[in-house]
């Protein structure tokens, strides 16, 4: 693939044009916040320390011309500073180093578990549309795509935690039971089992929504009439033609709301006490910690960013038209 | 174009579309009366904490601090359809200007527009959100511009695509060669053709703006001065194993009112596109 | 362009010697012929709510082995529900047929399982469609969607199905073929496309080939070397084809047999030297009748005084597919170009598509800029004008569009669309929706039109419209855009007749654009062939018909399809008499 290279360095350019402007972006929310920037990045706490936020005041130049100040913070961020939280008495980068795995580990597989339910839900409806199993599937994802998913993994909790007393309820891992190995992870895995599919309960209804529509859009393409003209049966019509051709465009469209699965963590974070950077953005918002805020802000976009460029990478890969639309 | 009554019979043909306006209808009502229903503030504690559903004096029961769980929902309705109303009203201004403009000039305008759309688009839209809220501390003011925010960029393509296409459609280029003024050929030629999609997401995106609010209150960046079903939802939450209807009846609430207004934009999505919406939905 | 261009005397197919219901297809020499497709009493049935309860309506006809049957009809004839019908095609389930038999071989093929229906599907019967740019999987290399044919229909192994499929790519007469299997569809033109198609058509050696306007989407030097391809292959295997096509210069070129078909009935069937020359259906009358030809007797237009308009040097070029940082494809669609215009005069601008044809014209009404040279409308640049200097030219240059679906504001009564024009120069809107009433009479139409809203008329009717709408604002160049190409034959004839009335009644100049020879030739005075953003060669009509110069305009005289087919003189005056009265349906 000769055009890897280039197309790869075309997005480079591109997410670093982005980067820099969400950089921009925070450093115009502080200073369009009401009050003393340095109050602001202070946090309410650090805010009572006369010292620290005169230290604030020295490091980002606040006294200086507001371009100077600019300059100042974009050379901070640029060097992985994301400042410090005075509340926490850590540097805001080592909170969230800490915390990403977890998060990670939550969305990556609530996008999966969404991606892959979503398709065979919306395939199923689509093929057997008009019938029980497609009004099932259909109101089903109505339901869950109206749903607010703060609530749905509440419900969730009080069905299989409180109720049937299945799975745990919440936190990474049952804390002080001591597990090693396997039954460790077995113990993670089961505390990740309600986050999951909470989280990815309302993506899978969105995809399914979608790849539905695609599907039925698809089918009555004019190739799919050459298919049928050959003589193939229905099943390979369906997997050989419509599928690739229908669920193409619902892999673009999942990519970019991928990054969408981080705002959603919050708050299933926050409703499962899961260790990961949602629920640091809930602490944060509660101690009005805006520097882990912003922090959080600042590199959920960066995974939004790595996330966009690999789902683009696979469209590359799986769509043939693109290589020469160069 | 259709008349009126053409129109509500292709609506009315889709089932779900009148339930949903039905349930619409009652919130709307619940949120118009909650002062004459309820007429204690839904922060007031009226009765013992804990009680649950169907006790004397609180049909839904009562939440940690003895407040009415029905005189908050009803209250909450209100705080609920305004912001989602008023959210998408801003929305709609930013992202149909913005996506306009791109559509009907094209070329470098277009380019920068998309490139800023794009940026919004990358960004986390409900982590912005909790940002904006959070940094311009919690107000009704900074909970619809949040959301107004973070909602406009699908308006905004949505807006272009119409433009673009109908731009180049012959009738706009008639109207061009006819000496026509762009500000005509927008407003009269271009918007009327673009409406009925821009409608239809513009019905789903209250529904959508509902929920974020709800999200937010959740978090505790609701207006402290409103009662709101995610604030209910969220206080709720650490004594979910004691007291489940306390989250469960705020929660039902925002999943019929959300619902309900889905069901409604697909309605008019029947009924003003009847070509797309025999393709089955 | 009758006997002028080629001295043949009468159409081709229309001479061989064949009969009705007698070829002979000689691997059955002993038997006697039994139809392939025997088709009887073929209703098919339309949902409710339709413009009319059935598509096709008691449809009787046979397709015997070895010939090439012609079916022929206007939009909404049925005959292209019919083929669909045959391969089971159908629309589910809103389009049923619901009467009748379809005999292939003498087997029921209504009857018949889903299995043996698929078995015949691709094996025994196949077909070719209209549009080739979206026949094909666009996710599939063409040689794997060829190939899957015969991995259904035949036993083949998978060395020998690939051997086939580089066969087959040959035998289409395409370029490269190993290469050209291994490749994905939006590599290939549409010509080739359409060739793949019939490759895929041809892979297991069918007794029936239905194709369904298979050259309408393409090009007319395309569409020629497409029908002899056809016409070659079937005379080779001596296969029955069904051939469904609204244009009779087609008909004439390959037809055996021809059956016309109306709103859903067959009118008449019988063999084409006989429906071609002697229709006796006044339906066909009329049909063939209609048919665009070159007008002999048109006197040459003498030109006087200075230009109305001149193109000098206009140059424009396209990037195609360029973005952000990115560079994309030069389309050159401009290439110095120069052409005047007289006061009076009707100039015809003819080529193919992506020829830039349409773009010239865009750029004398002002809806695009060209990168260099000159447009002078009475001696004025207009090209070097800002947007306020050139409005006041708007008035004297009007266009005409070519969809007469697109070109009206569906939201706008047509009174208002028509007069919008002059009320945005400032003139008194009730004045101007007098004017637009009178205006729509001029056109033939009823003055009441400028209540109605676009949608209650047809396309005919709304094409009427969007000229009343141009004449609105008195214009002195009226820029045609393929006015016509979206029309049925009889009502494109309407069309022609009505603008050619018009500017010769209010003394217009006319620049026509299309890409059909034989329409230019009903209007223009003088014609201008383009190719590649060039025009190759211009002059009168006359000349440029009797005596081309360049080896492009001969190519394109050439793939007129019907060229050698004399439309009978006893039609030609009744369509004189048709088209007076003008009033479409």
């Amino acid at each position: 693939m000769a055009g890897l290279v280039p197309f790869l360095a075309g997005r480079m350019v591109k997410a670093v044009v982005i980067l820099f402007a969400i950089v921009v972006l925070n450093f115009l929310l502080v200073h369009a916040a009401p009050g003393d920037p340095a109050m602001v990045m202070a946090g309410e706490a650090g805010a009572a320390d006369a010292k620290f936020v005169e230290q604030l005041r020295e490091q980002f130049g606040l006294n200086k011309p507001l371009h100077e100040q600019l300059m100042t913070y974009v050379g901070t961020v640029a060097q992985g500073d994301l400042g410090f939280s005075y509340r926490q008495q850590r540097p805001v980068w080592d909170l969230i180093a800490d915390r990403l795995p977890a998060t990670l580990m939550l969305t990556l597989s609530a996008f999966v578990v969404a991606l892959v339910g979503g398709i065979l839900l919306g395939t199923l409806a689509a093929i057997n549309s008009g019938k029980w199993s497609d009004s099932a599937i259909t109101v089903v994802a109505l339901l869950a795509y109206a749903t607010p998913i703060y609530w749905v993994g509440l419900m969730l909790i009080l069905l299989f935690s409180v109720s049937l007393g299945w799975l745990p309820a919440f936190g990474f891992e049952t804390v002080g039971a001591g597990l090693t190995g396997l039954d460790r992870l077995g113990d993670i895995l089961a505390h990740l089992v309600l986050p999951v599919f909470t989280l990815g309960l309302f993506y899978m209804a969105v995809y399914a929504r979608m790849t539905r529509a695609s599907i039925l859009e698809v089918r009555d393409m004019d190739f799919v009439k050459t298919a049928r003209a050959k003589g193939l049966r229905e099943s390979r019509i369906v997997f050989g033609h419509i599928l690739r051709n229908a669920i193409l465009p619902v892999i673009t469209v999942a990519g970019v709301q991928g990054g969408h699965l981080i705002g959603g963590s919050i708050l299933v974070e926050t409703v499962f006490a899961w260790p990961g950077i949602g629920r640091l953005a809930f602490d944060a918002v509660l101690q009005r910690d805006y520097q882990v805020l912003l922090g959080i802000f600042f590199v959920s976009s960066v995974m939004v960013i790595v996330f966009n460029i690999l789902t683009d990478l696979v469209y590359t890969l799986v769509d043939p038209r693109i290589e020469v639309a160069k | 174009m259709k008349t009126s009554s053409g129109f509500w019979a292709a609506y009315a043909r889709n089932k779900g579309a009148v339930f949903g306006l039905l349930i619409v209808a009652v919130v709307i009502v619940l949120a118009l009366f909650s002062g004459v229903l309820f007429p204690e503030s839904p922060w007031e504690m009226v009765n013992a904490p804990f009680l649950p559903p169907m006790s004397d004096g609180a049909l839904l029961g009562t939440d940690t601090l003895g407040r009415d769980i029905a005189a908050g929902i009803a209250h909450g309705a209100r705080m609920s359809l305004w912001i989602g109303l008023v959210s998408t009203g801003v929305a709609l201004l930013i992202g149909v200007s913005l996506g306009a403009l791109a559509g009907f000039f094209g070329g470098v305008v277009d380019d920068a527009i998309m490139r800023f759309t794009e940026l919004f688009q990358t960004i986390p839209n409900f982590v912005l959100a909790v940002v904006l809220v959070a940094i311009f501390t919690p107000s009704s003011t900074s909970i619809v511009a949040a959301i107004a925010i973070v909602s406009w960029p699908p308006l905004a393509r949505l807006a272009r695509g119409e433009f673009l296409s109908l731009r180049s459609r012959e009738f706009v280029q008639a109207a061009i060669t006819t000496g026509q003024s762009n500000l005509t050929i927008i407003v009269r030629q271009i918007l009327p053709n673009s409406l009925s999609p821009i409608i239809v997401s513009a019905s789903l995106m209250v529904a959508t703006a509902i929920l974020l609010e709800s999200s937010l209150s959740f978090l505790g960046l609701g207006d402290p001065n409103q009662m709101s079903w995610g604030y209910m939802v969220g206080a709720a939450r650490t004594v979910i194993r004691q007291a489940w209807w306390m989250s469960f009846f705020p929660g039902l609430a925002i999943l019929l009112t959300v619902l309900s207004l889905n069901l409604i934009g697909e309605g008019l999505n029947d009924a003003l596109n009847p070509k797309l919406a025999r393709k089955g939905r | 362009m009758t006997g002028t261009v080629t001295p043949f005397p009468a159409p081709r197919r229309a001479s061989a010697p064949q009969t009705e219901g007698s070829a002979m297809s000689p691997s059955s020499v002993a038997t006697a012929v039994e139809p392939l497709l025997d088709v009887r009493g073929l209703t098919i049935s339309l949902p409710d709510g339709a413009d009319r309860p059935y598509a096709v309506e008691n449809l009787t006809f046979t397709l015997n082995p070895n010939e090439i049957l012609c079916v022929v009809g206007e939009s909404g004839s049925g005959k292209s529900m019919t083929a669909h019908a045959t391969m089971g095609l159908l629309p589910k389930p809103h389009v049923k047929v619901t009467g009748g038999e379809l005999l292939f071989r003498g087997h029921n093929v209504f009857t018949m399982s889903e299995t043996e229906q698929r078995a015949l599907r691709g094996g025994r019967i196949a077909m070719v469609f209209q549009e080739p740019m979206t026949a094909l999987n666009p996710l599939k290399k063409v040689g794997d969607q060829i190939e899957e044919s015969l991995r259904v229909h035949t036993s083949l192994d998978k060395a020998a199905r690939a051997a086939r499929v580089v066969e087959l790519l040959t035998q289409v007469g395409l370029p490269n073929p190993a290469d050209l299997s291994k490749s994905y569809p939006f590599r290939l033109s549409g010509g080739q496309r359409q060739r793949v198609m019939i490759a895929m058509a041809l892979a297991c050696e069918p007794d029936v080939l239905i194709a369904d306007e298979p050259t309408t989407a393409l090009d007319v030097t395309t569409q020629k070397q497409i029908l002899e391809l056809i016409r070659s292959i079937q005379a080779e295997r001596h296969m029955g084809v069904m051939f469904i096509t609204h244009d009779f210069g087609v008909v004439a070129e390959i037809a055996d047999r021809v059956a016309v078909m109306q709103h859903g009935k067959l009118v008449e069937i019988g063999p084409a030297r006989q429906v071609l020359n002697a229709p006796t259906h006044p339906y066909t009358r009329h049909l063939i009748a209609s048919v665009p030809h070159y007008i002999e007797h048109r006197a040459d237009f003498t030109k006087s005084g200075d230009a109305l308009l001149e193109a000098r040097n206009v140059n424009k070029v396209f990037n195609v597919g360029g973005g952000f940082l990115r560079k994309g494809r030069q389309v050159v669609a401009g290439d110095d170009i120069c052409l005047t215009i007289h006061p009076g005069e009707t100039v015809g601008l003819v080529g193919e598509s992506g020829s830039g044809k349409s773009t010239l014209g865009r750029s004398i009404v002002g809806l695009m800029t060209p990168n260099s040279g000159q447009i002078l409308f009475k001696g004025q640049n207009l090209l070097g004008l800002k947007r306020r200097e050139f409005r006041p030219f708007r008035r004297d240059i009007q266009m005409v569009f070519q969809d007469p679906y697109a070109s009206l504001n569906p939201r706008h009564k047509v009174g208002d669309i028509i007069s919008q024009g002059p009320v945005a120069f400032g003139e008194d809107k009730g004045k101007a929706l007098t004017r637009a009433r009178e205006l729509l009479q001029l056109v033939g139409l009823d003055g009441s039109a400028a209540d109605r809203y676009p949608h209650q008329f047809s396309g005919g009717q709304r094409q009427r419209i969007s000229i009343a709408r141009a004449l609105a604002m008195d214009p002195t160049l009226l820029v045609a855009d393929e006015p016509v190409s979206a029309l049925d034959v009889s009502v494109q004839t309407q069309v022609l007749k009505l603008l050619d009335d018009i500017r010769h009644r209010l003394n217009l100049s006319m620049l026509f654009i299309t890409h059909d020879l034989r329409v230019a030739a009903q209007v223009c005075d003088t014609i201008a062939v383009m190719r590649r953003g060039k025009i190759v060669e211009i002059g009168p009509s006359r000349s440029v018909f009797g005596d081309p110069q360049h080896e492009y305009t001969r190519t394109l005289l050439d793939a007129i399809p019907g060229k050698a087919w004399e439309i009978p003189a006893e039609l030609l005056a009744e369509r004189a008499g048709h088209s007076a009265g003008g009033h479409p349906s």
